[in-house]
């Protein structure tokens, strides 16, 4: 068992796809939430196979496309600011803010470092003393049990020149404000495999009970989505609203309850802003009291000035679900991967970015 | 920037694991994980192995997958 080829096999695969055309005809608008899902989908040209009628729509599941451009404009001054060292993910460098980003203040001599993982950042915390590291603290609760990891490491270290700009996001909130936004019609959620992981499935059971949406969390293999779509089809067709997990090896109702104590230990649930959607109620992740001397926004006073998105940049309206890529005027023209505009397009995992390397 | 990436652990030294991606091996913390042990397959995030994965639910869902296979020749 190596957990990746065996749910590639392309006979079942198309019998599986048989298998969702002999639901037909059921019609459904179905709302892949994760950044991952939406490229695995491309990859694997799987919107191509489903029936007439069955739609996969993306939603907001990018940490890096709904990271407000308000957070871009204070990484960038805090990467300006005397010796602090910024730390990031690869994908925030290239997101455009007001007025620069962090690719362009590297290139102008700031010392912003990418990296893999936050135990990366404590290293080079470790290593430069005399300097200050923060660490652009973006991603859902599949990264910030990592990072409340990471917080909890750098005080038994006693390590205090190691901070975070905390702008983590949690999903099953931002999923509720999709569900009450007019312009989008949905008739099932395909949940992200491993926000669930950590947070197991009772998080959804709320918009299947009192919005009557299904829920399927579903893994990342072509055959995972495939049978995740069908289960999807059979609750439409029943009219049913259930949450079921089609990801069960990695997944339990209960979820890894070890990351969330860690998790839950360091941050508190608090409200948050998301590009396009707006300010969602306890949709973000604040350090409580005890941990707020790690928080950069409390060691530096971040000034920026008031924030504005790049012109003609529908990203907002993409991550909503209520716009495809291809309808934004600048998509493929001004806003391609080598120069995006709009953090769709930046991100390995945005909608924009699948849509132009996929054609789909 | 979900992404997870199965993978095996070879070693184990504190918090601290050897993962074999196949081939490729990386370090990663099992501080999100309770009792890991040499041989687990786990996911991999950002570093840090955040969950173990369940051989017998795969083979349930692989099993599954034959049945379908099977069922529509």
């Amino acid at each position: 068992m190596r957990y990746v080829s065996e749910f590639r096999d392309s006979t079942v695969a198309s019998k599986l796809v048989e298998r969702i055309n002999a639901l037909s005809p059921v019609k459904a608008n179905l709302m892949e939430v994760c950044g991952s899902h939406t490229m695995a989908i491309a990859r694997s040209g799987i919107k191509g196979l489903l029936p007439e009628g069955v739609s996969l729509v993306s939603g907001p599941g990018c940490p890096v496309c709904v990271t407000p451009t308000r957070t871009v404009d204070e990484a960038v001054e805090l990467a300006r600011t005397e010796g602090v060292i910024l730390t990031t993910f690869g994908d925030m460098i290239r997101v455009p803010g007001t007025s620069s980003s962090l690719q362009h203040e590297k290139a102008a001599g700031r010392d912003i470092r990418v990296v893999y993982s936050t135990l990366d950042a404590l290293r080079i915390a470790e290593e430069n003393p005399d300097r200050t590291v923060v660490f652009l603290a973006v991603g859902f609760e599949t990264t910030s049990p990592s990072i409340a990891c990471s917080v909890q490491l750098a005080e038994k270290k006693g390590l205090d020149n190691f901070l975070i700009l905390p702008a983590h996001k949690v999903i099953p909130p931002a999923m509720e404000a999709l569900v009450a936004c007019d312009e989008l019609k949905l008739d099932g959620f395909i949940c992200p495999g491993h926000v669930s992981t950590i947070i197991g499935s009772r998080p959804y059971e709320f918009i299947a009970r009192d919005h009557n949406i299904p829920c399927v969390i579903t893994g990342f293999e072509p055959l995972d989505i495939l049978q995740g779509v069908e289960m999807l089809l059979k609750q439409v067709r029943d009219r049913k609203a259930a949450v079921e997990i089609q990801y069960t090896r990695s997944v339990r109702p209960e979820g890894n309850e070890l990351a969330q104590k860690r998790l839950y230990e360091v941050f508190e649930v608090g409200d948050s802003t998301w590009r396009g959607i707006g300010t969602i109620p306890s949709s973000g992740l604040d350090l409580r009291e005890e941990y707020e001397k790690y928080d950069a926004t409390r060691r530096f006073d971040i000034k920026v000035p008031e924030s504005k998105d790049p012109p003609g940049c529908r990203c907002g309206d993409v991550l909503r679900g209520i716009m495809s890529p291809g309808q934004c005027g600048l998509f493929g023209k001004t806003c391609t991967p080598e120069h995006p505009v709009g953090p769709c397009m930046v991100s390995s995992e945005g909608s924009c970015a699948a849509a132009h390397e996929y054609g789909v | 920037m979900c992404l997870g990436i199965p993978a095996r652990i070879i070693e184990i030294e504190g918090d601290m694991a050897r993962v074999d991606f196949g081939g490729v091996v990386r370090d990663a913390a099992v501080t999100l994980i309770e009792d890991p042990v040499v041989g687990d397959f786990v996911i991999v995030h950002a570093g840090f192995a955040i969950q173990k994965l369940d051989e017998e639910e795969a083979r349930e869902t692989l099993r599954l997958f034959d049945e379908i296979a099977e069922a529509i020749k």
